[in-house]
């Protein structure tokens, strides 16, 4: 008994290995389309997946990858970001050298500082063209309205992200980003100086004193600011991510312009079957047998229309995860990240200027802290967030610019938005604003009238305009997002290469004055 | 029979599971609240607003001092000595002397000799802090205290 008692026990361990991998990988090799699918379907990492999937989706013209492109981004930033945290110390007498020492001592710690920042510029960049392309794609609509709030919700973690990040390194940029960070979140105090209110009602000290941890920077908001960049934000931003992906499956995948297959929850795919471009929206009608049956140039679009993911999608994304990497891995050879001179709580730079991506808002707060830097990004964020919710129209989704009334919006708003803007930096940069007239003045106009809320203000109005104009609220959801765009580029541009010391505007770096 | 006066009584099942959610999430609401309250301290840790800016006897009129370890501008004349803090009131940068006064390197407000706004964004004029002297016979500033525009110490 015992020896075949043993023998068997034998005979386990020398299948082992076999049985081991029966029961990690279920269903065989996957040789075939129907192994494959079943591995996507049946693996942990895998099945966010759909089995099948559309041709559409895989066009690069869809979705140019941007997506996935994010999440390699992010990736490539919770790998690197661990890597730096080994060496990483949030104080603020050690926080400085512990940067000098990833740069200069730390084997591999400049290229792995450098890929950190160079992902995180290109993640606030993508994030945006991500943006643009979903509203410009109309993907947005019917069943996707959500999952539109949700990139919203991963948009600001984005750059709340990149905003807690530049701080720990503890230079001259991180210390001015801090203070004038805190102190925008204190701003609602000017409101309520402007308005003579006790002492008590300053709510923005509150709010300041949340962030530091004291009513000055220092080692608390040092602290504060890591926890937020390493642990806060991850755990919130993860299951955000999770959300946004299980919602694209659930919403029936890529929005495209017609065609039904894989209906993944209840009453899913069948809202752009019914939806016809309204060019062609009198020239041709199909019933819904017609649709269904598929026999017609609109339809066709059945389940056997449909592409195994394992090989297509599966490949693509390995494709877009390769190049997001080799942009990172190339970036980071040729370009080091860069470290200011150690935080000096006397003197700021001269000019000091926030990452690329906060110029533009760097270029409001120039004209009042409450306006730029609280009330229009609230506006921004809740106004973009909103869109599915006030344009509601049946559209033809994955079409670019929805056709050609689209097209012709979409040019006049650029050209309005430009306008627009230039002359909101143009007036206050040649003529001076209110305060230069008017020295005397009551902060609480300047607060209502000043060139960023003017600025905001003329968008909205141009978009209500066209909304009247075109009896159309998708057009109006055009010109407000491309409005959005242009004054973002424009007032980037601007605080970016023409503005110099003391913030005043130069036409090019080479006319600043030497001191 | 149940009716208006008679209401049908809520079924013991409904009661006691309605209670268990009910506790539930008193119990969450109210631990979350009480955690909330952990990033405010009571006391804040940082240096007092008080410091000494030097003997008072240095203060001869036309003695102009910056203190660039608390950002403080010290300024002796014939009506006494006046401190105005050098934040800047638009975000807490800290506003360089210039030529007409001073200019801050953030998003440009500038100021008049005074502290007076002369342009850009910031919402009020520097500050004048409060002065008085310390035993020892040196002069002490206080940050926390604002005093009005052209009001000078006189010991
Ligand atoms: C879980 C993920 C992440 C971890 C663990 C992490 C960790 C870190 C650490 C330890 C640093 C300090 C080292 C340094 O300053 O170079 C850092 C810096 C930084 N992080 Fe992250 N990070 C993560 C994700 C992100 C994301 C998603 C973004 C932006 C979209 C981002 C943007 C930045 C930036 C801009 C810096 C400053 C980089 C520099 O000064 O070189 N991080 N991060
Ligand atoms: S902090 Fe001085 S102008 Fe903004």
């Amino acid at each position: 008994m015992a020896s075949s008692g043993l023998g068997m026990f034998f005979q386990n361990l020398k299948e082992l290995p076999r049985n081991f991998r029966g029961s990690l990988i279920r269903h065989g090799a996957p040789t075939s389309d129907r192994t494959r699918s079943q591995a996507v379907f049946g693996n942990f990492f895998l099945h966010i997946h759909a089995t099948r999937t559309h041709p559409h989706s895989l066009r690069l013209t869809t979705t140019w990858g941007l997506g996935v492109s994010l999440i390699s981004q992010f990736i490539i930033l919770v790998v690197t970001g661990i890597l730096l945290m080994v060496y990483y110390k949030p104080s603020v007498d050690l926080a400085y050298d512990s940067i000098k020492d990833i740069q200069y001592i730390v084997p591999t710690g400049r290229f792995i500082r450098n890929i950190h920042r160079w992902a995180a510029h290109l993640m606030v960049a993508f994030i945006i063209l991500h943006m643009a392309r979903v509203f410009y794609t109309a993907a947005y609509k019917g069943p996707r309205a959500f999952n539109w709030v949700a990139g919203m919700v991963l948009f600001v973690l984005t750059l709340m992200f990149s905003f807690t990040g530049y701080l720990l390194p503890w230079d001259q940029l991180a210390f001015w980003a801090i203070t004038i960070g805190a102190n925008i979140a204190a701003s609602p105090n000017e409101l309520a100086h402007a308005l003579g209110l006790p002492q008590s009602l300053y709510i923005g000290n509150i709010q300041k004193e949340l962030l530091l941890g004291a009513s000055t920077v220092g080692q608390e908001a040092l602290v504060r600011f890591y926890l937020f960049h390493v642990m806060l934000l991850p755990a919130v931003f993860l299951p955000i991510l999770g959300v946004h992906m299980w919602r694209i499956r659930k919403d029936g995948g890529m929005a495209r312009p017609e065609g039904n297959p894989t209906p993944a929850g209840k009453g899913v795919g069948t809202m752009e079957a019914r939806a016809i471009a309204p060019e062609e929206a009198g020239a041709k009608t199909y019933g819904l047998m017609a649709v269904v049956q598929g026999k017609s140039a609109h339809t066709g679009k059945d389940i056997d229309e449909t592409v195994p993911s394992w090989p297509y999608l599966l490949r693509a994304e390995l494709l877009v995860f390769m190049a997001t990497m080799l942009l990172c891995v190339a970036l980071g050879l040729l370009v080091d990240a860069p470290l200011a001179e150690l935080a000096n709580p006397a003197v700021p730079e001269n000019p000091a200027k926030a990452p690329w991506y906060f110029l533009g808002l760097q270029e409001m707060v120039a004209y009042s802290a409450l306006v730029g830097g609280i009330i229009v990004p609230s506006i921004v964020v809740i106004g973009l967030g909103l869109i599915p919710y006030l344009d509601r129209e049946k559209e033809p989704a994955g079409v670019w610019f929805s056709g050609r009334r689209g097209r012709r919006v979409l040019t006049s708003s650029v050209i309005f938005a430009t306008i627009a803007a230039v002359t909101s930096v143009a007036v206050p940069v040649k003529f001076g604003w209110l305060r230069n007239w008017f020295p005397d003045i009551s902060q609480l106009i300047i607060i209502v009238f000043n060139p960023g809320s003017l600025l905001t203000a003329a968008y909205a109005l141009w978009s209500v305009f066209i909304i009247q104009k075109t009896r159309s609220t998708r057009l109006g959801a055009i010109a407000l997002f491309t409005c959005f765009l242009v004054g973002f580029v424009i007032l980037t541009y601007v605080g970016t290469y023409l503005r110099g010391p003391n913030w005043a505007f130069f036409w090019s770096k080479a006319d600043w004055p030497v001191h | 029979m149940p009716g208006r006066l008679e209401p049908d009584p809520l079924p013991r099942r409904d009661f006691l599971g309605l209670a268990g959610w009910w506790a539930a999430g008193v119990a969450i609401i109210g631990s979350v609240l009480g955690m909330a309250r952990l990033p405010k301290p009571r006391v804040l840790p940082e240096a007092s607003a008080r410091f000494r800016a030097g003997k008072l006897d240095e203060f001869t009129p036309g003695v102009v001092k910056t203190d660039h370890e608390h950002n403080v501008r010290l300024v002796a004349t014939e009506d006494g000595i006046a401190a105005m803090s050098l934040v800047c009131t638009h975000l807490g940068c800290i506003v360089g002397e210039s030529s007409e006064g001073f200019l801050c390197p953030c998003h440009g407000s500038r100021f008049d000799q005074d502290g007076n706004v002369i342009g850009g964004p910031a919402p009020r004029s520097l500050p004048w802090l409060a002065l008085s002297q310390a035993a020892d016979g040196s002069l002490v500033v206080d940050k926390g205290k604002e005093v009005p525009q052209g009001e000078f110490f006189v010991a």
